[in-house]
């Protein structure tokens, strides 16, 4: 059977590994493939490399770290972040990224989703949401996160997937850096309205949230964290000790 | 040396970083000269069967890889290459494969209800007909990364590795010189290396 996955999300601009709270105040962390070399030995089942940069040079710089991270990583690779048309997709998919996740790009160019899953077939496309609720409803984000787009972000997320969105990485806005645990709430609504996999993002403060997750959410595939793993908080083998004890499907 | 076949079929970066970091420089190519000095071939693929069988085709590279794999050489299918190794495929029609194994390509949903497709994660192999020698730096049990919608059937006395995903899914298969396993090795960590490694170690004598 299908393990869950255990997925540390990299953050990356200017060359640097860095992670925020609520999406501001950013901190560096660490070297991208230094990182990601300890997380595969650590037993990580995914990595996903989210691109922050703002500035072409920026770009150019993420692109050669993937590059040396895919040719020393040899594990999934999700990237992330400034993702706007094909020609992104071609440009770090060349580079050794496996899948490409698409967010603000999606909402400003819906057609893109359809496009890349016809090329690239739809495990390679994924679709990112940020969602926040508004007035009790969840509402998709833009522009990490600053931007509210009056979208419903399950019917979002239904049409994306028909489009060819071969799975959905869920990140709530609303627990985001809090550390309370996931936001079931919410991924349930998502893990309802969709088939494909379904990760969730967003509130992992310790092992209990993951294990809290997995067994209450039996829908959900994966969990996805950035500053608990950098920081040593949760370590990853702890973790999947911890989700094997408690009858999660894991990879050790 | 090892070719791994190049037909303008997906992305080769991480294969040939993957042989690189076991110390093997393989050579990505789609010319004769080079399917023939090789020790051994990789028909790497992704996508859809019939795209895939169409650039194979287009590539020119069908009747030197025949050739080759009649005199012996190891053949390694990966995904949609160990697909490609088949009779045929039942994927959106009927298709021709190279007819090196025999079985053909179905749909998983045709076998599975209630589960998601693709196939897509880790998922732990299950050895049949014995423990083939791809696999003697692994044990059963271990985890590799699978991506796909389609899987081989009526493979049985080809297969050498399952793995259970609501029925048993073919993981691996190998007639004499002609091997294929639908998971990538080069996306399953260690273990995927590992069995790269037996690969460009495999000796004629292993391969009966």
């Amino acid at each position: 059977m299908i393990t869950k996955r255990i997925i540390p999300c990299l953050d990356v601009r200017e060359g640097r590994v860095v992670k925020g709270t609520n999406f501001e105040g950013l901190r560096d962390v660490s070297s991208p493939v230094e990182l990601a070399k300890y997380y595969s030995k650590c037993g990580a089942d995914e990595l996903v490399f989210y691109d922050i940069t703002a500035s072409s040079d920026g770009r150019k710089l993420f692109t050669d770290i993937l590059c040396e991270t895919a040719k020393n990583v040899f594990i999934p690779l999700t990237v992330g972040g400034g993702i706007n048309s094909v020609e992104d997709f071609d440009r770090v998919l060349k580079c050794g990224a496996d899948k490409v996740s698409v967010n603000s790009g999606a909402i400003a160019n819906p057609k893109i989703i359809g496009e890349a899953a016809k090329l690239y077939g739809d495990q390679c496309v994924v679709l990112s949401v940020d969602i926040k609720r508004v007035d009790g409803v969840f509402r998709v984000f833009a522009k990490g996160g600053r931007e509210d787009t009056g979208l419903d972000a399950v019917e979002w997320i239904k049409r994306c997937v028909s489009d060819g969105a071969g799975e959905v990485v869920v990140n709530s806005i609303d627990t985001d850096g809090v550390k309370g645990g996931f936001d079931l709430e919410m991924l349930e609504a998502v893990c309802n309205a969709v088939s494909v996999p379904v990760i969730a993002s967003g509130g992992a403060g310790n092992v209990g949230h993951f294990i809290e997750l997995f067994k209450k959410l039996p829908g959900a595939d994966a969990g996805l964290a950035a500053s608990i793993f950098h920081f040593g908080e949760v370590k990853i083998s702890e973790l999947k000790q911890e989700m094997k004890k408690n009858g999660i499907p894991v990879r050790i | 040396m090892t070719v791994i076949i190049d037909y303008g079929v997906g992305n080769l970066f991480s294969l040939v970083s993957s042989f690189r970091s076991i110390g093997e420089e393989a050579v990505v190519s789609s010319r004769k000269e080079d399917i023939e000095k090789a020790d051994r071939i990789v028909l790497p693929g992704v996508g859809a069967f019939r795209d895939a069988a169409e650039k194979l085709e287009q590539s020119g590279t069908v009747p030197a890889l025949l050739e080759e794999t009649k005199k012996g050489k190891p053949l390694l299918g990966i995904c949609l290459g160990m697909q490609l190794l088949f009779d045929k495929s039942y994927e959106y029609g009927e298709y021709k494969g190279l007819g090196l194994i025999r079985g053909e390509i179905v749909p998983i949903s045709e076998r599975v209800k209630n589960l998601k497709i693709p196939h897509m994660g880790w998922n732990a192999l299950s050895f049949k007909n014995g423990k083939h020698p791809l696999f003697k730096y692994i044990n059963e049990g271990d985890y590799v990364y699978f991506v796909h919608s389609y899987c081989g059937v009526n493979c049985e006395n080809h297969t050498v590795a399952t793995a259970e995903y609501g029925t048993e899914i073919t993981a691996a298969v190998a007639c004499k010189n002609i091997l294929g396993c639908q998971f990538h090795p080069e996306k399953s960590g260690d273990v995927g290396l590992a069995i790269l490694k037996a690969f460009l170690e495999l000796k004629e004598g292993d391969l009966c």
